[in-house]
This record gives structure tokens, C-alpha cells and sequence, in this order.
């Protein structure tokens, strides 16, 4: 009983508007088509895919930002599957998301420090603004910039705010998405060594959704391969890199250019 | 005698004693690829803006010289300046969806430079867009050359702005990062592509990329760039072997891979940082009382 996720036959359905009649109902997109598996608490876990393989819906459902169409998704043993919101609020504090764009999801009118805080605020923590102070602390940001804007920041900063508003609420779970593939190779090494320091001592589970499988490789126990909104693939990082056992994964692997001119790649 | 030979190049932001450029040298032959790497604000683009004359308006260019096939880019009279890039040279751009115009099918987006800067009647510029398209290997090129850009996928609308740039035969190319928006198994069809273009038009090839596996797998030479300033050129095997600037050994240790996990995604430390920073702030020092 060890596991914080337990998704059974997810499935996800969204209305194809690209092609809705003029009349009458759009007609369904499957995009997860019956995914099984487990996450345990304390594990990281990748999930990686090409565009369109339905990581990013994965990611949302887990969360229940999307309502699944079929299966289970139960977080420590309590089926959310279909949850109402009154009723996910308590879980909205300890299943958090880091997002992609940084530029996005911070609010550019909001100072750094209203930004960690407003979270904190909504749910009711004690002391809210010295708890943003410490999670600035905690990714390595001097407390400064609690008063300064998203724009006077460079990407790999503005990245570090949304791993803080992220850790401050002291989640059990955090979903990140894609949240270094728009930064340099400099600023993405230091995100992810801050964001698996934290994870790894404030004991957190954590999903790491991305194209890139040398990312996943250094920072992931497991990865979980999606094709088509399907898993083709999932088992211990090492294994899997090792001996990729899908033809995908394989075409993935084949596909990174690694920093070497010598070796035949094309 | 090269194609491409850029010498002391130095651009900066009006109005402002700011430098976006620090006096970059360089040369490409044809047939060569040369990569341009650095972290976003090295300037990388921005020579390839200088070259093609697509510099933003708030930068110009204060000084060096942009030789092309033996003649001074700089030196001429804007309007020949222009004519000469767009019969020389051609861009390959970052982002297939906002390079192409949404709202005009494909054949004019290929066809109109070839009609107003090289002359062609439109029959010809029309055949020329169809083989063009066959030739990055579009299955039915004349459907696409019908299509919308939003019919058509990511991959395929890159297919189709190399093709656009390879229309006109240019001698000198720039593409400036042209995968980064793409898949990695895209992106492998798209560097194959490019490279077997390149090498069967013998073009000069100017690639714009921060990722240091892109330019190992499809660059001869490199260039390494920091605040506008060249820190390192070399071909591209000696790099790998040993890098020749404590700021590209970092740059390479901050390179993730997925063969070799534990060196790699080391953050460049912040004592190269700064030394690298000296070096930029010293040049500029060297300017002012040069």
C-alpha cells in the first residue's frame, strides 16, 4: 500500500471541434486508450513520448484537471476518478503542477512573492509570506526577489519561482511538465539539480513528463513510454535505456544526437 | 578564399553604448557547415540577422565587414545590398508555424521571391516550387503546393520552408534552429534532410543551435559565442575531444546524454561564470581605449 497513484484503464475522450459538424455533437478524440500502472510513493517517474502520444493529458488527468471518460485513477486508495470539485479540494493542496511556460503561468502584473503566497493563502497555510521566503531559500533565489516581477528574471529563474509555489504547499505529489525543454543546456542542468535536491529531501513523488530522454535518463527511477496514448513501455530507468524492449523506445533512443561526431547517427 | 567571411563584425543597440555583437570573426566555405552555439543572449542569431540584412530595428550594425562571394555586404547601397542576399542567400527559420503565412496557400510563399528577386515568369517559379518540394521528399507536391499551412503537420511545414530556401540556389544558408520546435525523431529526418541538401548543393551552411549534439552530428566547424563574443572556434572533432574554453568544457558538461548520465547535466559553475563575464567586460574595456 505503498502506492500514492493507482491508475486503472485510464481512458480520456476530448470533442474533436476540428471537425464538428454544423449541427449535432463532435465527434470523440481518444487520446489515452487504456493506460495501467503505478506510481509508489518517494519514486520519480518519467513519462516521455512524441507530440500528440497524450503525456500532457496523462499528466492533466492524474491531476484531475481533465475528467477521465473510463477507467480509475485512485490516489492513495481513494477513487478520483470522477470526483466532484467541492469534494477534490482537499487534494488540490498536496497534488501540485509545475508548468511548461514559466512566462504563462506566472502572473506578470504579480511580484514574485504574491505569486509563492497566493497558493498558500488559498489553503489556508500559517504565515504564508515567510513560508514563500523559505521556499525561495529552498531553490536557491535570495529573498529579494519576492519583490520583483516574472519579466526581471532570466528563464531558468522564473522556472526556479514555479518549482517554490510548487514545494511551499508541501505537496505529497508534484506533476511537471516539460518544464525545462524552452531553457539553455547551463540554466536546465540547474533547475533539475534544484528540483531533485528538493524532491529528494523533502521526500516527494514526482512525475517528470518529457520529449527528452537524456533528461529523463539522469533525473528518473523509472520511465513510462507513451505511443499514441499508449504505454509501450515502462520499467526502471536503467533497464529500459539498457535494453529498450518497443520498437518506439528504440526509435527514441536512435534518435537523440548525442555529443559525439564520431559515432554514425544518421 | 571563402564564401562567407565576416570580420570584425560589431553590432549594437541604438541609442545606447550597449554591444550585441563584440567584434565576431568568421569564415564559411562552400560545402562547409559551420555551427553557431551559445546560451540565448550570446548573439548567435544575430549574426545571421546581420548577415541576411533582418537585424530588429533597434540594433545596427557599427562596424566590420560582411564579405560574400568576395564582395563587402556593407559597403554597398541598400537596395543592391538587398538584391545580392536574396539572390545569395537564404534563411531557414526556428518556427515552421509563425514563418509561414497562415492565411496564403503554399505555391506563392514559394514562388514570390523567385518572381520579384530573381525575375522568373511565374510558369517557371511554379515548376521550380514543385521540384523543390519533391526534392525534400513531400509525396504529392502539387496538393501541398495548394495547402494552407495549417493543413499541414509540423514536420512537413519545415520540409517545406527548406525547400522554399533551397528554391533560388543559394549559396549561403542560415538556419537558425531549425529543430528546436521539433520531436526528436522528427528532428533526425529534418538534420538528415538538410544535411544531404547541403552537401548535394554544395551551400555554405550557417547553423544556429544550442544544443551541442545537433552540432556534433551535422557541423564541421563551430563556433562557441558568450555576450556577443567569440570564445572558441575549431572544427568540430577537436571540440569534442577537448574543448579549447573553460566555458564550452562547462557548456559540454551541462550538455545532458542519455549514454553517459553521470557526466552529464552539471551546471556550468558559477566561477566559470564570472571569469567568462571578465572576459566580456575586459574586451569591452579594450574598445573604449583601444
Amino acid at each position: 500500500m505503498d502506492d500514492i497513484y493507482d491508475v486503472q484503464g485510464l481512458r480520456l475522450s476530448l470533442a474533436d471541434m476540428a471537425r464538428k459538424p454544423l449541427f449535432g455533437p463532435a465527434p470523440r478524440l481518444e487520446i489515452l486508450k487504456g493506460l495501467t500502472f503505478r506510481i509508489r510513493r518517494g519514486e520519480i517517474v518519467g513519462i516521455v513520448g512524441g507530440s500528440g502520444s497524450g503525456k500532457s493529458t496523462l499528466g492533466r488527468a492524474l491531476l484531475r484537471l481533465l475528467e477521465p471518460s473510463g477507467g480509475r485513477v485512485l490516489f492513495e486508495g481513494t477513487d478520483i476518478t470522477h470526483l466532484p470539485e467541492a469534494a477534490l479540494r482537499p487534494y488540490r493542496r498536496r497534488i501540485q503542477m509545475i508548468f511548461q511556460d514559466p512566462m504563462s503561468s506566472l502572473n506578470p502584473r504579480h511580484r514574485v512573492g504574491q505569486i509563492i503566497a497566493a497558493p498558500l493563502i488559498l489553503h489556508g497555510v500559517e504565515a504564508p509570506h515567510e513560508t514563500a521566503l523559505r521556499a525561495l531559500d529552498q531553490v536557491g533565489l535570495p529573498r529579494s526577489f519576492a519583490s520583483r516581477y516574472p519579466h526581471e528574471l532570466s528563464g531558468g529563474q522564473r522556472q526556479r519561482v514555479g518549482i517554490a509555489r510548487a514545494i511551499a504547499l508541501r505537496p505529497d505529489f508534484i506533476l511537471a511538465d516539460e518544464i525545462v525543454s524552452g531553457l539553455d543546456v547551463s540554466s536546465q542542468a540547474q533547475v533539475l539539480a534544484i528540483l531533485k535536491d528538493r524532491v529528494r529531501d523533502l521526500g516527494l513523488t514526482l512525475a517528470f513528463i518529457s520529449h527528452d530522454l537524456s533528461v529523463i535518463r539522469r533525473l528518473c527511477d523509472r520511465v513510462i513510454v507513451l505511443y499514441q496514448g499508449q504505454i509501450v513501455e515502462d520499467g526502471p530507468c536503467d533497464e529500459v535505456f539498457a535494453h529498450p524492449q518497443a520498437a518506439y523506445t528504440r526509435e527514441l533512443l536512435a534518435a537523440i544526437p548525442d555529443p559525439d561526431p564520431d559515432t554514425d547517427w544518421f | 578564399m571563402s564564401y562567407l567571411h565576416i570580420e570584425n563584425l560589431t553590432v549594437g543597440l541604438k541609442g545606447t553604448g550597449d554591444r550585441l555583437l563584440r567584434g565576431v570573426s568568421l569564415s564559411v566555405d562552400a560545402g562547409e557547415v559551420m555551427g553557431l552555439v551559445g546560451e540565448s543572449g550570446a548573439g548567435k542569431s544575430m549574426i545571421g540577422k546581420a548577415i541576411l540584412g533582418i537585424l530588429p530595428r533597434s540594433a545596427e550594425v557599427l562596424g566590420g565587414v560582411i564579405e560574400m562571394d568576395g564582395e563587402n555586404l556593407l559597403a554597398l547601397p541598400p537596395r543592391l545590398r538587398r538584391q545580392r542576399i536574396g539572390a545569395k542567400a537564404a534563411l531557414i527559420p526556428q518556427d515552421p508555424l509563425t514563418a509561414l503565412n497562415p492565411s496564403r496557400r503554399i505555391a506563392p510563399q514559394i514562388t514570390d521571391r523567385l518572381v520579384d528577386i530573381l525575375g522568373w515568369d511565374k510558369a517557371r517559379a511554379r515548376d521550380r516550387a514543385r521540384e523543390s518540394l519533391a526534392e525534400v521528399q513531400i509525396p504529392d507536391p502539387d496538393r501541398v503546393l495548394r495547402c494552407y499551412p495549417h493543413e499541414l503537420s509540423g514536420g512537413m511545414r519545415q520540409r517545406i520552408l527548406i525547400a522554399s530556401a533551397f528554391a533560388a540556389e543559394p549559396k549561403l544558408i542560415v538556419a537558425d534552429e531549425p529543430t528546436t520546435a521539433l520531436d526528436v525523431t522528427v528532428q533526425k529526418q529534418i538534420l538528415r534532410l538538410i544535411r544531404d541538401m547541403q552537401a548535394r548543393h554544395n551551400t555554405a551552411l550557417l547553423f544556429v543551435t544550442h544544443d551541442l549534439g545537433v552540432v556534433a552530428k551535422i557541423c564541421q566547424k563551430m563556433t562557441v559565442l558568450y555576450g556577443g563574443m567569440v570564445l572558441e572556434q575549431t572544427d568540430v572533432r577537436s571540440f569534442f575531444k577537448a574543448p579549447g574554453h573553460p566555458y564550452s568544457a562547462a557548456l559540454l558538461a551541462a550538455t545532458p546524454r542519455h549514454d553517459d548520465p553521470a557526466a552529464s547535466l552539471t551546471p556550468v559553475p558559477d566561477h566559470v561564470v564570472q571569469a567568462v563575464r571578465a572576459e566580456v567586460a575586459a574586451a569591452d574595456r579594450m574598445q573604449r581605449h583601444g
